[in-house]
């Protein structure tokens, strides 16, 4: 289990991005975190990477705190970062180079063959559409296994059909050995499609506002009443996130007194 | 419904022949380059040939290269190539080592930098030919000063573009190196060089081209052998067509010795070109 326990970050130059913030992941869950800008939905993706250091409060995976990143923790970020010297397949193999080059080379191909990627083993990174480079990125962080991963907005530079579409292919993906997803996000859509857990955050500084729930069945139906009903749901939460004049509830143990931030 | 009578339509249109490269065709492209030396070349040889100059300060092209075969029938050539070769070699080879290195320091290490860089910077506003006295009476007046100021010269563009490089590689790209928890020398290896090395074989180029320029420097003053002393010779013997002939094999060298850094680094640079090269096969 994935346990944050009063997450704070407050950077070199004052910011003040990320208050106590608090929340347990149990393993295979589907987590969005979705809030209006500067609201350090980033900043604790970072801290659970182990890629920034909290100011105060841990991070723990499986009583390991996490302090720098970690072989069980992988992370997609918004843009694909693949390393344009080396090939695709190369690319996807990157994370696993430890491996004897056969177990690896067969790791990698069927990666790649599972992102419908396989003809463009041999492809330069530059040579990919912006869709097709965030699936190497995905397979990159998949080869390893992790049972953590972090996806950073990964989706956001695409267009709205592609979007769905790695979606989809996301929950596809995730089926297969059901790491734990844990999703930044600022679409709506994006975050009840996949989510099991909506956490909704706040900002200045960003703490959490509001839990939702999305008991929905998988696979979900973008266009069904109940899949609107949620989707407003989590509108009206953002809404009021961002309404000063309401203060925090629903924010776990440190109700009360986070009103002081503010 | 509609959507389906004009999806046809929109096929057809995205099948359009893709844009034929315009213009000459691809063997005669270099040729369009030399057109405008080789006529200059011919009128010149013309205007001699019928008399309208007597080609004394400015010999033909036809007396130029009648020079160098009698250079090289001679085997003074060989030799005066030679020694310019080593003079450059071992200069380009002690400042790109030497600046490779400090710049990485430089370029890694951050304490090092505030302390290194600043002195190299002042040194570098110097123009590199004012040492030639005191390395001259420092070394002597035989290779080793020589061999010293071209080192000097290649030094800089390289400690620069490799610090510059270093420094400017992507830190979202050295993310994904710590997210996948590579050691301080892994990190090294497998992430900063192949960052820096388009920008180190610029420096290196960059660097020749300045050795080049610093070998005629050297070798102007109290050299017996090499290019730049046929080039002064040719001066102070009065005989222009052996001045035009160095300076034609200096073009040829320093072409073919840029050439060569950038055809042994071609094939790790693969990935960078893989456009342009792509655009001819597929």
């Amino acid at each position: 289990m994935l346990a944050l326990d009063g997450v704070r970050k407050i950077y070199p130059n004052g910011v003040h991005a990320l208050e106590r913030f608090s929340a347990e992941i149990n393993p295979g869950e589907i987590v969005a975190i979705i809030g209006g800008s500067g609201c350090g939905k980033s900043t604790l993706l970072r801290a659970i990477a182990g890629l920034d250091r909290a100011t105060a409060g841990t991070v723990t995976l499986d009583d390991t705190t996490i302090l720098a990143p970690h072989a069980k923790i992988g992370i997609i970020f918004q843009e694909p970062r693949l390393l344009p010297w080396l090939s695709v397949a190369d690319n996807v193999g990157f994370g696993v180079s430890d491996l004897p080059s056969s177990a690896r080379r067969e790791k990698v191909a069927a990666a790649l063959k599972r992102v419908g990627l396989a003809d463009k083993a041999n492809a330069w990174p530059r040579e990919l559409s912006g869709g097709q480079a965030q699936r190497v990125a995905i397979a990159r962080a998949l080869v390893p296994q992790p049972e953590v991963l972090l996806l950073d907005e990964p989706f956001s530079a695409l267009d709205a059909f592609t979007r769905r579409d790695l979606q989809d292919h996301l929950l596809d993906l995730w089926a297969d050995t059901r790491p734990t997803l844990i999703l930044v996000t600022h679409d709506v859509d994006e975050a009840v499609v996949l989510a099991d857990r909506v956490l909704v955050m706040r900002p200045r500084p960003g703490r959490l506002f509001e839990e939702i729930k999305v008991n929905l069945t998988r696979p979900r139906d973008r266009n069904s009443e109940l899949f609107d009903r949620f989707k407003r749901h989590v509108l009206t939460a953002l809404d009021r996130s961002l309404d000063r004049s309401i203060p925090d509830r629903d924010a776990g143990p440190s109700v009360g007194e986070s009103s002081m931030w503010w | 419904m509609a959507v389906t009578v004009e999806l046809p339509i929109e096929q057809t249109s995205g099948m359009e022949a893709r844009p034929r490269a315009a213009g000459l065709p691809r063997f005669a492209r270099p040729v369009l380059g030399l057109l405008l030396p080789v006529s200059i070349a011919l009128a010149w040889e013309l205007i001699v040939w019928l008399g309208y100059s007597n080609g004394r300060l400015m010999p033909p092209p036809s007396q130029v290269f009648a020079t160098i075969v009698e250079l090289a029938r001679s085997g003074e050539l060989l030799r005066h190539v030679i020694t310019t070769l080593t003079r450059v070699g071992l200069g380009f080879g002690f400042g790109v080592v030497a600046g490779t290195m400090l710049g990485a320091i430089s370029g890694y290490w951050r304490p090092a930098r505030r302390l290194l860089d600043p002195t190299v910077q002042a040194l570098r506003a110097i123009p590199s030919i004012a040492w030639v006295p005191l390395f001259i009476l420092w070394l002597g007046i035989f290779e080793t000063s020589k061999v010293a100021l071209i080192a000097v010269g290649v030094f800089f563009p390289v400690y620069l573009g490799v610090m510059d490089a270093i420094l400017s590689v992507d830190r979202k790209i050295v993310e994904v190196g710590r997210i996948f928890r590579l050691s301080g020398f892994a990190m090294i290896r497998r992430i900063l060089l192949p960052a820096v090395l388009p920008a180190y074989v610029v420096a290196l180029r960059v660097g020749l081209g300045l050795g080049w320029m610093f070998v005629v420097a050297a070798e102007f003053m109290g050299a017996s052998e090499g290019l730049g002393y046929l080039l002064i010779d040719g001066q102070q013997l009065g005989k222009p067509a052996q001045i035009l002939a160095a300076i034609v094999i200096f073009a040829i060298l320093g072409a073919t010795t840029d050439w060569l850094i950038e055809i042994s680094a071609a094939p790790f640079l693969r990935w960078q070109d893989a456009f342009g090269k792509r655009a001819g096969g597929a």
